[in-house]
């Protein structure tokens, strides 16, 4: 806490464009973090998928990556460091204080801005949820340093030893990649299911840095009343499945749909959709697949009557197998598909779902 | 009850095109909308409004066309509008832009104390949703992101009862005024100005400030030299090397189609057979 | 309370925008209502401006109005299945400035047009639709629109709410639109880049290609085809007859669909990205299918009027001029302090008389009957013509004498000796 923000003030005029040298004065931050997120008990996934992409970083400029734990005192949020261990990271930053029970803005901010100034990370990431983004935001104003928002791929740029964070831009149809050159640390953050899950190795074992933060009750102005959870966990379902089919306005009518559903039925997968489908009220929000839906890593992902157009394809492209079924037969999704059926998709599904549940039911007979 | 809305004007990107072969962007005729995040920041301001009485106050940071996004807003209903537009704030990223929009309302403040800032959950050309956390913090207001309903407000207690959409659940918040809200997409629908409206919004005499208007203190802090993040590079997606194995079947019956891919996929994919297998139960 | 004002302009297109620009210029109080979200949003095409017509309006317009491309070269074509004949006007007089035309967006362009009437002092509200008209007894005294507290009164009402106009039907100023008298045109802008726009047409900087066609694309029915080159991006369009669609059942967009896909066509769109497709009606009934124009405190302009010379496809300068005209009306009653009844604003038909609006329309009165009834213009005549330039540019060793006696006989045997010196008899007295 006790750091004079030096990253506030750039350590020199930031030269606008590309071509900066590194600065000695940020040689003091060293480090690659990733903020462990957790809700009732739950940490999301997301954080081990960031320790699986933090674990690379930190490898390529040959520092520690670390774990930032967060949470009410207990065994429970104890048990987080030992996980984010198994998951890649070399220690763990730990702050237990009862006012941390439950995510609120103002602790977290102040315990991790008081962290990083603290022990000076170069590199901090979080995920792109709902609480990633809340705190990310405040941090990186505190600090007064640059945050990337939503990034698709995390690189160094080893001329100046600076992330280059990979984002969509201009409505998904291009990437952009942006830095932080003269600030310290270099904040981003990540959608869950855009990096891999990293294997998880129970043999790891870390470090802990406990750091006490004087927080009381009483100073802290937004209280938590209640927490109601979702009544549908369909969020939660559509990202970590493993078979996904999904629907898009070639199927024409809403009652088509069905045919989406049916397939998923017999396959025990999830829905999804693409966003024409869903701003047309076929399916729940929940349930769309791209830049401004969900984006989903699948082993499966069958697509009937979706063009693939970019803002769809960001969403799943990170599927084992694609399969496509579209009429047209110069439709984007098979540049990138695995199998395409060109055909149309009302008479393709039925049949598919018949050869499956076919298959699926011989085999049952056989095994 | 005084509320600012920020809003933004944003290229409506739904029309940004990039061409195929050359991968350039084509920006011809691209219309600029408002931000669609922020209206409903804007309605459900107008809606406190409705209930406490009071005063909306729309703010925005921009170039000069960015005046009919907030003639926009006040023909919805807002009270007062105000451009922050100077050239010194050109290449602003989201902590130069919170830096400039919190001077800003600092400066409004004199006029008339504020209660409540709203902002969009995000903008559609940023994206970040780090300019509202960011205005918050330089402000010391008290935070309140991805609101999907505002339960009440205590105007004797200067308190906000609302509801955030966190992972898994809704947090029900309560926190003291003044704070800063962001409003989640999709909780309510903007209104149908009336003529009376529509007629006060084109006459509406606009208050534009420029840097020192808006009270900019360190000149360092806005445009290019107050943000801390550069755009590297911008370039296309790169496409897969391989294109999708087409499956074709003698007759092309679907029947035969499904079960010629069902052979193919088992054969090279086993580990998604086991899958489906694992699935099914 | 309602608002009352010197003149309210329906319409925010070129015949509006000129009105409500003419009459702000003059110091009057104007109010404009645009249905649209803002005006050209419901015309996101592209289109031609015809320089002069505006000039009178905006003299110095060249210096920030959105124009595309200065038109330098006209092609005409004649389409068959696999092929073409046409002719190439082009000239490096059209280089020159002022420049005679230009391709334009008319989304930019309307955006563009519709600020200069702000800054001119009127009053524009967009996301407005005017759904009646208040009457007094027979004189109009002001308008209603969809929202709540919606009359606005004024002294006169210039109607430039486009082909369609509900208003003038509803009011029974107009009776109902005759599928014989409009065009149904589908068109597209696809987005290409400049580089390619300038390698595709032969053209540099700001030059820009127009390409009128006929024959075969419109299967038989009344119709053209065209293409503009934008700076960026190109227009292509086809559109005919509204009877004849309904007659054909076939759909305006699949007509375009195929347009596009002809052998001369398809090259100069390839590898192009489809931004807009867009269909609209255009007037085509020309002088006999103009209504009464004027009335007891309202004026109709532009299209709504009917204000469209079909052949050489001009629209928006007849709707600035008619637009223009109408502002000049009021004006000069106002100045002269009558009342905007009928017998007064009859002075408006006058003018329209005088100008090349009426005038041409008039000179092309028998062109839309002759092209409605004789559709061997759109089947047989292209077809020939393609075949016979076939015949003569193929070298296959039969002697050019030879060649040309084939030609004459398949013209023939299409279509009577009578019928062809018939044929030529209508063009001639439709030109004449
Ligand atoms: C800022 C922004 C964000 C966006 N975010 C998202 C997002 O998160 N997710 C998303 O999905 N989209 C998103 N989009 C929209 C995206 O650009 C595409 O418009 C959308 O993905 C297209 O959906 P689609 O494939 O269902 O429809 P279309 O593009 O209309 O494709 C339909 C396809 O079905 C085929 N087809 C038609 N009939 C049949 C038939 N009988 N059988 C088989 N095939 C048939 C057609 O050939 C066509 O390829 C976004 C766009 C913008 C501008
Ligand atoms: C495919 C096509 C190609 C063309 N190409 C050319 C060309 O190259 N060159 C050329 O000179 N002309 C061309 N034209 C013709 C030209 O577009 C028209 O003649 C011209 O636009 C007429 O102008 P206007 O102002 O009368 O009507 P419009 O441009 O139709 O404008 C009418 C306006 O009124 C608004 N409106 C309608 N009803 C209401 C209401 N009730 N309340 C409020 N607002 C209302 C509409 O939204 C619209 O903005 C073309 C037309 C078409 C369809
Ligand atoms: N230039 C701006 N002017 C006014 N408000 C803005 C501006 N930029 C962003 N905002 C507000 O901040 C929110 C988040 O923006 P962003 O961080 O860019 O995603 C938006 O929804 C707006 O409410």
């Amino acid at each position: 806490m006790t750091a004079e923000a030096p990253s506030t003030t750039p350590a020199k005029k930031p030269a606008g464009r590309r071509r900066v040298e590194f600065d000695p004065r940020l040689a003091a931050y060293k480090g690659v973090w990733v903020f462990i997120e957790h809700e009732h008990n739950r940490v999301h996934p997301v954080s081990w998928e960031l320790l699986g992409e933090g674990r690379k970083l930190a490898d390529r400029i040959g520092v520690e990556l670390a774990g930032v734990v967060m949470g009410e005192p207990g065994a429970a949020t104890r048990d987080f460091c030992s996980e984010a261990f198994h998951y890649g990271a070399d220690l763990c930053y730990l702050v237990e204080d009862p006012v941390l029970a439950q995510y609120r803005n103002d602790p977290y901010t102040s315990s991790l801005t008081a962290l990083v100034r603290e022990y000076q990370p170069e590199i901090l990431l979080l995920g792109a949820t709902t609480l990633g983004r809340d705190l990310a935001g405040s941090v990186a104003t505190t600090l007064g340093t640059g945050l990337t928002a939503d990034c698709t791929g995390l690189n160094i740029d080893m001329e100046n030893r600076s992330l280059a964070a990979t984002r969509p831009t201009f409505g998904g149809s291009l990437l952009c990649t942006i830095q932080t050159l003269n600030y310290r640390p270099q904040m981003a953050t990540v959608r869950p299911r855009v990096m891999q899950m990293p294997e998880r190795n129970t043999d790891r074992t870390g470090r802990i840095v406990e750091q006490r933060i004087a927080l009381a009750e009483a100073d802290i102005m937004t209280k938590v009343l209640q927490f109601i959870p979702d009544a549908n966990q369909e969020q939660a379902r559509l990202e970590y499945a493993d078979i996904i089919v999904a629907g898009g306005r070639g199927l024409k009518r809403p009652e088509n749909f069905q045919l989406v559903w049916d397939l998923a039925s017999v396959l025990h997968a999830e829905v999804g959709a693409t966003r024409p489908v869903v701003q047309a009220g076929w399916v729940s929000a929940e349930r769309q697949v791209g830049q401004t839906g969900k984006t989903v890593r699948p082993k499966l992902y069958i697509a009937a009557g979706i063009s693939g157009a970019i803002q769809h394809r960001v969403g799943m492209e990170g599927a084992d197998v694609i399969i496509a079924i579209n009429e047209d037969p110069a439709a984007p999704i098979f540049d990138f598909a695995t199998y395409g059926i060109v055909g149309n998709a009302m008479q393709i599904m039925p049949a598919l779902t018949e050869a499956f549940r076919q298959h699926l039911a011989t085999a049952k007979l056989a095994g | 009850m005084h509320i600012i809305v920020c809003i933004k004007q944003v290229p409506d990107s739904a029309q940004i095109r990039v061409h195929p072969v050359t991968n350039t962007i084509m920006r011809q005729g691209v219309p600029a909308i408002v931000n669609p995040y922020d209206l409903y920041a804007l309605e459900e301001a107008l809606r406190l409004k409705d209930r406490y009485g009071g005063r909306v106050t729309v703010l925005c940071m921009g170039p000069s066309q960015a005046e009919a996004a907030l003639r926009k807003a006040l023909s919805f209903g807002a009270d007062e509008a105000i451009l922050v537009s100077d050239r010194a704030f050109a290449g602003s990223d989201t902590l130069a832009t919170s830096y400039a929009l919190a001077a800003a309302i600092r400066q409004i403040q004199k006029d008339m104390a504020v209660d409540l800032v709203f902002s969009g959950k995000q903008t559609i050309d940023g994206d970040t949703a780090q300019v509202g956390p960011g205005i918050a913090r330089r402000l010391g207001l008290q935070l309140l992101t991805y609101v999907s309903k505002i339960e009440g407000i205590d105007v004797e207690k200067k308190e906000i009862v609302v509801h955030r959409r966190a992972e898994g659940g809704a947090q029900i918040l309560k926190t003291r005024l003044p704070c800063l809200v962001t409003i989640l997409e999709g909780v309510n629908e903007m209104r149908f100005a009336t003529m009376g409206d529509m007629f006060r919004a084109a006459r509406y005499p606009l208050k534009v400030w420029d840097k020192d208007a808006a009270g900019i203190e360190d000149i360092e802090k806005v445009g290019l030299k107050g943000s801390p993040t550069v755009v590297a590079k911008v370039f296309a997606p790169q496409p897969r090397a391989q294109k999708a194995e087409r499956i074709e079947t003698q007759t092309g019956a679907p029947a035969d189609l499904a079960v010629t891919l069902l052979a193919k996929l088992f054969t090279r994919y086993p580990h998604i057979e086991r899958e489906i297998r694992k699935q099914a139960g | 309370m309602a608002e009352k004002f010197d003149a309210i302009v329906v319409g925010a297109g070129p015949s509006g925008n000129s009105a409500a620009y003419v009459l702000a210029r003059a110091g009057l109080a104007v109010l404009q209502i645009e249905r649209g979200e803002y005006p050209g949003s419901k015309n996101v095409q592209g289109a031609i401006l015809y320089s002069h017509a505006l000039e009178r309006i905006i003299p110095d317009f060249r210096e920030d109005a959105p124009l595309e491309r200065h038109i330098i070269e006209q092609r005409a074509w004649m389409l068959d299945d696999d092929s073409y004949v046409g002719s190439i006007y082009r000239s490096n007089a059209f280089n020159r400035p002022p420049h005679n035309r230009y391709t334009i967006i008319r989304a930019q362009f309307d955006r563009w047009f519709s600020r200069k009437v702000q800054e001119a002092g009127a009053l524009t509200i967009c996301e407005t639709t005017v759904t009646d008209l208040h009457m007094d007894g027979s004189r109009v005294v002001g308008v209603q629109t969809d929202r709540a507290g919606g009359s606005v009164y004024a002294d006169v009402v210039i109607l430039a709410d486009g082909v369609n106009s509900l208003l003038a039907r509803k009011a029974g100023f107009h009776g109902e639109l005759q599928p014989r008298d409009v065009a149904l045109a589908a068109k597209e802008i696809h987005f290409l880049p400049e580089s390619a726009i300038e390698n595709r047409f032969n053209v540099q900087g700001g030059q820009g290609v127009v390409i009128e066609m006929a024959g075969k694309i419109t299967r038989g029915m009344v119709g053209t085809g065209f293409l503009y080159t934008n700076r960026e991006s190109i227009t292509i369009g086809i559109g005919c007859l509204l009877s004849d669609f309904q007659e054909s059942g076939i759909s305006p967009y699949a007509l375009l669909e195929q347009m596009k896909m002809h052998p001369a066509i398809h090259p100069l769109i390839e590898g192009s990205e489809m931004k807009e497709y867009s269909a609209h009606l255009i007037p085509e009934g020309g002088y006999n299918a103009i209504p009464a124009v004027y009335g007891d405190g309202w004026l109709m302009v532009g299209d709504a009027s009917m204000f469209v010379n079909g052949i050489h496809r001009e629209g928006s300068n007849l709707a600035m001029t008619s637009g223009q005209l109408a502002a000049e009306t009021v004006i000069e009653l106002a100045k002269e302090g009558r009342p905007m009844t009928a017998n007064n604003l009859a002075r408006y038909r006058k003018k329209l008389d005088d100008s090349f609006v009426i005038k041409d329309l008039k000179k092309y009165r028998r062109m839309p009957d002759i092209l409605e009834h004789n559709h061997q213009f759109f089947t047989d005549y292209p077809e020939f013509l393609n075949r016979a330039a076939h015949t003569m540019v193929t070298v296959d060793g039969v002697d050019k004498k030879s060649k040309e006696r084939e030609i004459r006989s398949g013209l023939v045997t299409r279509r009577s000796r009578l019928g062809l010196l018939g044929d030529a008899f209508k063009l001639w007295r439709a030109f004449e």
